[in-house]
């Protein structure tokens, strides 16, 4: 909640364990470091904004989790909740990013001439290509903690900023509340149009506040670049296409992003980053790259092959239905993506990708002949 | 059994509230008088100038809406009460709702009892408005809870299935469900589980924790049709009122299930007397004496309830002001339902129908929940006395109806008396 500070002084009267969440059905990352000292160290903490340990929490308290499904169960509210808090936070992103430690320093590589290939993945199979990550802009709190009057500067200046992109990056901005009924329909036919939060995991979080309230989406005229603002992070980044040219997706996706970084910085403004953490997003499961990219193809044996999973892990790739996060594959379609944020430079989690989804064809090639397919078993990347 | 929470020490007649506040901490003094000083705590930290805060209330419908303007808003928005609510979370709820174009929601709530002074310019015109014009800065809300006045109660069970009366109760001292902290939600439960575990005879009951309570426990409170679940109406949850759920939320009923008590709900607690069959008068009469008891039981412990001579019972909605009563039954009425003019007997009667589910609910087969309208500006008796003789009207003109006789709309009574 925006300036909490007040309320953390009334907390502050009654002690640590009276105030320690009942976290015993719980099973989450920050259930699993948040022990009652560190409550007490902490609690008595905020950011220069205001944001405090319970703000970072509540989700995580209110959203026990599943046995099987390991959420990360807290959020920043700005820049400085990774340092305010990083006696909780470190240990939950070495937790979730693989063993990342406090003192790794993360590459960021957004060239995109660095990545070999790419522009040739089978089109028979892959179906489409995206890449993804976010951006947060220095000196405004993030959806969980942020005024309305600081969303509404962040769309403003964003809208500027997308404003001034040219050449095939022209575009135009739709602000959720001034929509007409024909530009809703044509942006969920385009797929491109983002919904209120449904998931108590954001809305415990305070994300989904004043909705729709300085929301919107921006695209591109020929519909291959896409910004949200203001959904779960101040802006998320998508470059897309149909068929198998990641090099060509990836190509744009660095150079969109580069040229909306001059931008903004041409108004004064940079994006939150830092060697440590690379670039500062309101999850930390998306700390880093806060990249995903992804192709939409066909692997109906393979998937199906007794070692799917294995060969997938050994990749360093993730699975998910064509509907995204937590969606059934249909029709033998995967959504194929990087596993990593954090550790790894974009264009090698981009490389890993464009590597690995062709072995996976190659695979599904024998596969489909009848071939074996041992001897490609691929190495722990 | 020391605690470090707030112990007030006070009655009702008194004008002044001292509240005595834990280790290292200032003595916070403020009088709730009809002069209406509180000491406001710090001031908000904001980068924004208040209309680039304002709230796109363009297309909403609900009474924080319709009395918010930019004005009354500059004027409160760095305000904040002792614990340190603002006026930003008080309307958080009615920014994200909207609301509906044929139901008017509130839209607001209180996150303690100093809400309802440090923000009166808003609270004020929007209990107005959903009070029917009682009006907090110069009218006196009457308190009476002495069952023994109430003439007549026992309705023909040919028609009247269930007696039921509700209300709500603040513990002073303690933050309410939106802003409350976990300790303060904690305190909350144990003050009243002490205090309900005093109770005897016909009130001798037992206390289920949500979060302990075992499959066969639940599976009996849901049977009995007691047990509450976390909120999932948008309009509470974007009060913040389901945080931390469940910790310290719980039911509590006597053994004979007819007092039932919700704890840490949508308010501290929310006390309901019922009963199948149409013996209101009992219904009422054990109402009043358990409430009663149980307050006596918190005084004894340095406790009391929210209340005040002009808003009475403090709740977290400012909908459940006054008595936070609603007194009702279910009755079945299968031909003054389809009779024309019954939404205008009703109205004049100042009773309402809900569907047997509650509210939002259709009637099923011609059975229906009536109840008071009124909430605050009439006492506990004043409304209970009110519900008996409307449904006595009500059951008059179905059993007219039944013998062929015509019947008459009667003539609208007096709001406030």
């Amino acid at each position: 909640m925006p300036f909490g500070n007040s309320h953390n002084q009334l907390k502050m009267k009654f002690s640590s364990e009276q105030e320690y969440p009942d976290l015993s059905k719980h099973n989450n990352h920050m259930a699993k470091v948040l022990t009652p000292a560190l409550y007490e160290k902490l609690r008595s903490k905020q950011t220069p904004s205001g944001f405090t340990l319970d703000d970072v929490i509540q989700t995580g308290v209110d959203n026990p989790g599943h046995p099987f499904i390991m959420t990360v169960g807290c959020v920043a509210g700005d820049e400085e909740t990774y340092e305010v808090f990083k006696e909780l936070l470190d240990p939950i992103i070495q937790d979730r990013h693989g063993g990342y430690k406090p003192t790794d320093k993360h590459k960021t590589d957004l060239n995109p001439s660095n990545l070999k290939g790419g522009d040739d993945l089978d089109a028979n199979y892959v179906l489409s290509s995206r890449v993804r990550t976010g951006r947060s802009i220095c000196g405004f709190c993030l959806p969980p903690h942020c005024s309305r009057g600081e969303r509404r500067a962040v769309e403003k200046l964003s809208v500027e900023a997308l404003g001034a992109l040219t050449g095939d990056l022209k575009g135009k901005y739709y602000a959720l509340k001034n929509m007409t009924e024909a530009e809703q329909q044509q942006l969920i036919d385009d797929h491109f149009l983002f919904d209120k939060p449904v998931s108590p995991l954001l809305l415990a979080s305070g994300m989904a506040r004043d909705w729709p309230d300085a929301r919107g989406i921006w695209h591109n005229d020929n519909k291959t670049f896409l910004v949200w603002v203001n959904e779960e992070d101040h802006l998320r980044v998508i470059s897309m296409q149909k068929g198998g040219n990641m090099k060509e997706v990836f190509n744009r996706f660095c150079t969109g992003l580069t040229k909306i970084e001059e931008l903004f910085k041409n108004k004064g403004h940079a994006f939150m980053w830092n060697e440590h953490l690379g670039y500062v997003l309101t999850c930390p499961s998306n700390l880093g790259t806060g990249l995903r990219a992804g192709v939409h193809v066909k692997l109906p044996n393979l998937s199906k092959y007794r070692q799917f999973e294995e060969i997938l892990k050994r990749l360093r790739l993730q699975k998910r239905g064509t509907g995204g996060v937590d969606t059934a594959a249909v029709g033998g379609v995967f959504d194929i993506s990087n596993a990593d944020r954090l550790g790894f430079s974009e264009v090698e989690l981009v490389q890993m990708v464009v590597d690995g989804v062709k072995l996976l064809i190659v695979m599904e090639k024998r596969l489909e002949k009848g071939q074996a397919i041992e001897d490609l078993m691929p190495a722990q990347k | 059994m020391a605690s470090s929470f707030a112990r007030i020490l006070s009655s009702k007649r008194k004008v002044g509230i001292w509240s005595l506040v834990g280790a290292g901490s200032l003595t916070v003094g403020f009088f709730l008088n009809r002069e209406q000083h509180v000491n406001a705590g710090a001031h908000v930290r904001r980068i924004y100038p208040a209309s680039a805060e304002y709230p796109d209330l363009r297309k909403h419908n609900n009474c924080m809406a319709s009395h918010l303007t930019p004005a009354v808003y500059a004027k409160l928005c760095d305000k904040t009460t002792p614990n340190g609510y603002t006026l930003d979370l008080a309307i958080q709820t009615g920014v994200d709702n909207p609301g509906h174009p044929f139901i008017k929601t509130v839209g607001m709530v209180a996150g303690d009892e100093e809400s309802y002074e440090v923000f009166a310019d808003i609270f004020n015109s929007v209990i107005r408005e959903r009070h029917n014009g009682y009006d907090p800065c110069n009218m006196k809300h009457p308190t009476d809870l002495d069952s023994s006045k109430i003439r007549g109660g026992q309705f023909d069970e040919k028609y009247v299935l269930s007696s039921r009366v509700r209300t709500g109760r603040s513990i002073r001292g303690l933050s309410l469900p939106p802003a409350c902290t976990r300790a303060e939600r904690r305190e909350v439960e144990r003050v009243v589980i002490d205090a309900l575990a005093g109770l005897k005879g016909d009130l001798a009951g037992k206390y289920y924790s949500l979060t302990l309570m075992n499959e066969q426990e639940q599976q009996q409170l849901i049977d009995d049709h007691f047990l509450f679940d976390k909120p999932v109406s948008p309009l509470l949850t974007c009060a913040g009122m389901a945080r931390d759920w469940p910790d310290a939320r719980g039911i509590w009923h006597n053994n004979e299930k007819t007092f039932l008590v919700w704890v840490n709900e949508e308010d501290h607690t929310r006390v309901i007397s019922m009963e199948k069959g149409g013996n209101m008068k009992r219904v009422f009469e054990r109402f009043c004496r358990g409430l009663q008891e149980v307050e006596r039981l918190i005084q004894e412990k340095g406790w009391e309830f929210m209340w005040n001579e002009r808003l009475g019972y403090i709740l977290t909605c400012p909908s459940n002001l006054g008595t936070g009563l609603r007194a009702g039954v279910h009755v079945t009425l299968p031909r003054l339902s389809k009779d024309p003019r019954f939404p205008k007997i009703l109205d004049n009667l100042r009773l309402q129908k809900r569907g047997t589910g509650g509210v939002d609910t259709a009637a099923v087969g011609n059975t229906f929940d009536i109840s008071n309208l009124d909430r605050l500006g009439q006492s506990e008796v004043q409304l209970v006395q009110t519900v008996i003789d409307g449904v006595n009207y009500l059951i008059e003109c179905e059993k007219k109806l039944e013998r062929g006789q015509d019947v008459k709309i009667p003539a609208p009574i007096s709001q406030f008396k």
